[in-house]
């Protein structure tokens, strides 16, 4: 098990499934909440596209989405998102990663806007505001305390849904072990550590999530 | 709340209007992307007849690509969600018992195959450990090991999902089968387990999207799943994008299909059963979605 941990840089293919959750934690968050304010809006259009882009990508498989984006999209169709094919693939990946939790972090926003009383929304607009003030100065803020949970349960999942970048060569965990299988076989040390390494990753993201969640919370 | 109703007025003369240009900015915005995406794909010649028309005109197309594809995918989810039932059952179960040593390990257990991504089991098992394994034939090896990686995982899920049906039961349920003299074993199997179960299946079919989904990841250790035929079949009739979007179609296709049933079959159970007993939070649906958190789970949700 220590000969894993010298032979191969371990530490190095786990920063890199850092790097891959941080960008794409962002890219989904910025994305997701543009749909769920969609989703939520009074112009029908934009409900319709909202519920069209949870719908679809919700359904396909993280998959096919990162193997659609390399050999589709970048090889064929031409959209390179760097000359660097390393950077290319990064790229493709962490925008991949994005669009796909940006569903699941939509639809955890719009249960958290379920969470707010329907009055509040009504004392926004019996003082005036109009729907985007309303949803910026009192619903988003209540629905993202609301929805604390669930963005955590997403957090963990793309933590762990980064592994599917190695489909399109990704050198982060999953990649580092399917090289290490290659060289020395069923090694259960190599496929230990790597384990532990997301126990590592995504326990104490959890604990904190639900921990957050309780304090958080608003009180009602 | 419903959100429609309640975040916005009914509109007056000139909300309409505003509507009015922002339904029109909308469809514009709408239009753009749909004109970026169709040109891009011309300008590639991704549109060109000769690679859709085959979908249309060639039956083996389906015959010899797609529908082996198809098969192939939904065995590996209905044999591994009828086997995560039966995992999940075992370790469900025992995460209620009343013997410490046995609730501690099948937490452990529990937590653990949770916690990990189900491609590195995936990798480790199809590449490193069946291979090895004379028992398993070469040619079922990615077969078993994508049934074992979904297994594993779902089947921790499930584990959740009997735990919190159990413990979301009113408590006079496991008071009233220890009190006509049944033993905690029999009050579990006789009168627990069987109103959890039942609340569990919308859940257990929102599982299934789950398992569909994530065989899909069966393309990394060579299984000839749905994407995998999909991908051969893009090289066969040089139509790579269009096969992929066909087969992204019926995956859309079978995962909307199978959540609508467990809706159905949720709003069946909670006309049947009436809200009484209803365990909890399971009673809410099955919106396939998030992945429950390691506190006391809100099952019926499953993960991205």
């Amino acid at each position: 098990m220590i000969d894993i941990l010298t032979e191969y840089n371990v530490l190095g293919a786990f920063v890199e499934t850092l790097k891959y959750t941080v960008l794409a934690a962002i890219g989904s968050l910025v994305i997701g909440t543009l749909v769920a304010v969609m989703r939520v809006s009074p112009i029908g259009v934009l409900r319709g596209l909202g519920t069209f882009y949870v719908t679809t990508i919700r359904n396909t498989p993280l998959t096919l989405l990162m193997v659609l984006s390399i050999l589709g999209l970048a090889f064929i169709v031409g959209l390179q998102l760097s000359e660097d094919f390393n950077a290319n693939t990064f790229r493709w990946a962490v925008v991949m990663l994005s669009v796909y939790h940006a569903a699941f972090v939509a639809e955890a926003l719009r249960s958290g806007v379920n969470t707010v009383p329907t009055g509040q929304a009504e004392a926004a607009r019996s003082i005036g505001l109009t729907f985007g003030q309303s949803l910026r100065e009192v619903i988003l803020p209540q629905a993202f305390r609301g929805a604390i949970a669930p963005l955590g349960s997403t957090l963990i999942a793309l933590t762990k849904n980064t592994t599917v970048a190695q489909v399109i060569g990704g050198s982060e965990a999953a990649g580092l072990l399917s090289t290490i299988v290659e060289n020395e076989g069923s090694s259960y040390g190599a496929f230990l550590i790597i384990a532990l390494g997301f126990v590592i990753l995504t326990l104490p993201t959890g604990i904190a999530f639900t921990h957050l969640s309780e304090r958080l919370a608003v009180r009602r | 709340m419903s959100a429609q109703a309640v975040l916005f007025d009914a509109p007056g003369p000139r909300a309409r209007a505003r509507h009015r240009i922002l339904t029109v900015l909308g469809a514009l915005l709408v239009l753009a992307v749909a004109f970026v995406v169709v040109r891009k794909m011309n300008d590639a010649g991704q549109l060109d007849s000769a690679l859709w028309t085959p979908f249309l005109t060639d039956p083996a197309v389906w015959s010899e690509y797609l529908l082996l594809g198809l098969w192939a995918t939904v065995k590996a989810a209905v044999f591994s969600i009828a086997l995560a039932g039966a995992f999940g059952l075992l370790f469900g179960t025992g995460r209620l018992s009343h013997n410490a040593a046995v609730r501690w390990a099948c937490g452990v257990i529990v937590e653990f195959f949770r916690a990990v991504p189900v491609l590195i089991m995936m990798l480790f098992l199809g590449f490193g450990v069946y291979p090895t394994i004379d028992a398993i034939p070469d040619s079922q090896v990615p077969l078993v090991a994508v049934v074992t990686a979904l297994t594993l995982y779902n089947g921790s899920v499930v584990a959740e999902l009997v735990r919190a049906g159990v413990r979301n039961l009113p408590k006079g349920q496991g008071e009233a089968g220890l009190s006509i003299g049944l033993t905690r074993g029999q009050t579990l199997r006789l009168v627990q387990l069987p109103q959890a179960l039942r609340h569990m299946l919308p859940a257990l079919i929102g599982q299934f999207v789950v398992a569909l989904k994530d065989s899909a990841l069966g393309y990394a250790i060579l299984y000839q799943e749905l994407l995998t035929w999909g991908k051969t079949l893009g090289s066969a009739y040089s139509n790579t994008v269009p096969a992929y979007l066909v087969v992204a179609l019926m995956f859309i296709l079978l995962n909307v299909g199978l959540t609508h049933l467990a809706m159905a079959v949720d709003r069946r159970m909670s006309r049947r059963l009436g809200d009484q007993g209803a365990a909890g939070p399971l009673a809410t649906g099955p919106e396939p979605e998030l992945e429950v958190l390691h506190a006391a789970p809100p099952p019926g949700r499953t993960q991205p």
